[in-house]
């Protein structure tokens, strides 16, 4: 359950509208069901009170629209940040990927947003909406007669259960409490698959990674992922959005993908959240941010607008890349 | 005679400033090392892309090495050093993912290191001959 509610962001957003601070709004509109929440402009105080919505489905990451939308819009836009999007937000800042005189942001904070997977696995498909009461989201199915009643922790997305900071790193007004950095548990899955021998790994990621439909909604959602010719796109490639037809474009393609942001990803989670076949890739992505850290020293992708990330500096003291097999033995 | 024996493919990108020379002094000086690996000159070792690794992999190569100026002696200053952070990311992935570490290396091999670089290749081939073929980063399309 949220602390802050739809009504104050609302009031916030026409009170900016009204005094002509911003020119639109980017915020979450209402989709044909209470879970399916979509990111929209909105462009004056009828079109806020009618869709705009905050709830725990509002887990979509607003930092890579602005890169189109700055592009389009006149005047300054508003753009509501969860904690973990002002991360990005400031990586795409670094890398200068739009223009921060025309971004208003508010920080708002955020108590972690529910996995409609696993509200679907505890009440069923078929549900017909959702409404939030207090702490508990009453989930109402077709088949049943009285909703079902589920705690948020119940539901908690797995980004948000290994949640690694609740602070605002950027903004122009901060609504709410500014939040601290946590300690999370975040790189415990990728060292369960570090001790696996090989062989259970490979069978553990070719078990993942051949249910990808290359449908690229991770590659899309990501904000790290901005380059305006992808590689994947290229007719030449011979993996230009394909279906795979072996399985070794699929873990080409999430190699690839995972590699190109490494050092870059700031753990936001977004590649996960939008897998129409839940395949863990922040697994991978962690996988890199755990190496970098224990290689290179602690990095927090966007914490700070223009550091540099690991993977385009280097030191003369490096360890070789052999050594990064010895080290792990040595270990063990 | 042996019909069967299994041969591997190995691709070997090598510096065009170190590497590749040194492979050219191994050649002058008459030092074997196994003819199956095949030998692509890049300008830097920094040139090759975790792309071209994987490209590789799926069109039949059973290991590729990488070769560069040692650290400190790049011809571009610096190239080097970013193919080590960048390689030792990608190694650690490919071991992630239940690749065997053995099918992946990098060395520095000057080019006064003919004698360093026969014995490289010479070892890394046992190794990959030991693991034998690349099941698991085979495309079954590129398959002969």
């Amino acid at each position: 359950m949220q602390k802050i509610t739809r009504e104050q962001l609302i009031d916030k957003a026409v009170a900016l509208l009204a005094d002509g601070t911003v020119s639109c709004v980017l915020g979450w509109s209402k989709g044909e069901f209470d879970y399916d929440v979509t990111p929209a402009m909105f462009n004056n105080e009828e079109e806020l009170k009618a869709n705009f919505v905050f709830n725990d489905f509002c887990g979509v990451n607003f930092s890579k629209y602005l890169v189109a939308k700055t592009q389009k819009c006149e005047g300054k836009i508003l753009v509501f940040l969860k904690p973990c999007d002002t991360y990005s937000f400031n990586q795409l800042l670094t890398e200068h990927r739009f223009d921060r005189e025309k971004v208003y942001a508010v920080g708002i904070p955020c108590e972690g947003m529910a996995d409609i997977a696993k509200v679907k696995e505890i009440c069923g498909d078929g549900i017909s909406s959702i409404a939030f009461e207090g702490e508990k989201m009453a989930v109402t199915t077709l088949y049943e007669d009285a909703p079902v009643m589920l705690a948020a922790n119940d539901v908690l997305a797995e980004r948000c259960i290994n949640c690694k900071s609740k602070k605002c790193v950027a903004f122009d007004e901060l609504m709410g409490d500014e939040g601290n950095v946590i300690d999370s548990n975040r790189f415990d899955e990728v060292e369960k698959l570090e001790a696996m021998t090989p062989d259970e790994r490979f069978a553990f990621w070719q078990n993942e990674l051949s249910r990808c439909i290359r449908c690229n909604a991770c590659r899309d959602a990501c904000p790290a992922c901005t380059c305006e010719k992808c590689v994947f796109d290229n007719p030449n490639s011979g993996v230009e959005n394909k279906s795979p037809a072996n399985s070794f474009e699929e873990k080409m393609f999430h190699i690839i993908r995972a590699f190109h942001v490494a050092g870059r990803c700031t753990d936001c989670g977004e590649c996960s959240r939008v897998c129409p076949q839940n395949i863990p890739l922040h697994l991978l992505n962690r996988k890199f941010i755990k190496d970098m850290n224990e290689f290179y020293g602690e990095y927090q992708a966007g914490a700070e607008v223009g550091s540099r990330a690991p993977l385009v500096n280097y030191t003369t003291e490096d360890l070789e890349p052999g050594e990064v097999f010895d080290r792990r033995d040595t270990d063990a | 005679m042996q019909v069967n024996e299994y041969k591997p493919l190995i691709v070997a990108f090598c510096c065009n400033w170190c590497s590749y020379a040194g492979a050219d002094l191994a050649g002058n000086n008459r030092l074997n090392y196994p003819a199956e690996v095949k030998i692509i000159r890049v300008p830097c070792s920094c040139r090759v892309n975790p792309m071209f690794i994987l490209r590789a992999f799926q069109r039949g190569a059973d290991g590729v090495i990488i070769c560069g100026c040692h650290p400190g002696d790049c011809h571009y200053t610096s190239g080097n050093y970013y193919t080590r952070r960048r390689m030792a990311a990608l190694f650690s992935m490919l071991d992630y993912l239940g690749i065997e570490k053995e099918r992946t290396r990098v060395e520095w091999v000057s080019a006064a290191e003919g004698a360093k670089f026969a014995a490289t290749m010479n070892d890394f081939v046992e190794k990959v001959v030991a693991l034998g073929e690349n099941k698991r980063l085979e495309d079954l399309r590129c398959k002969k």
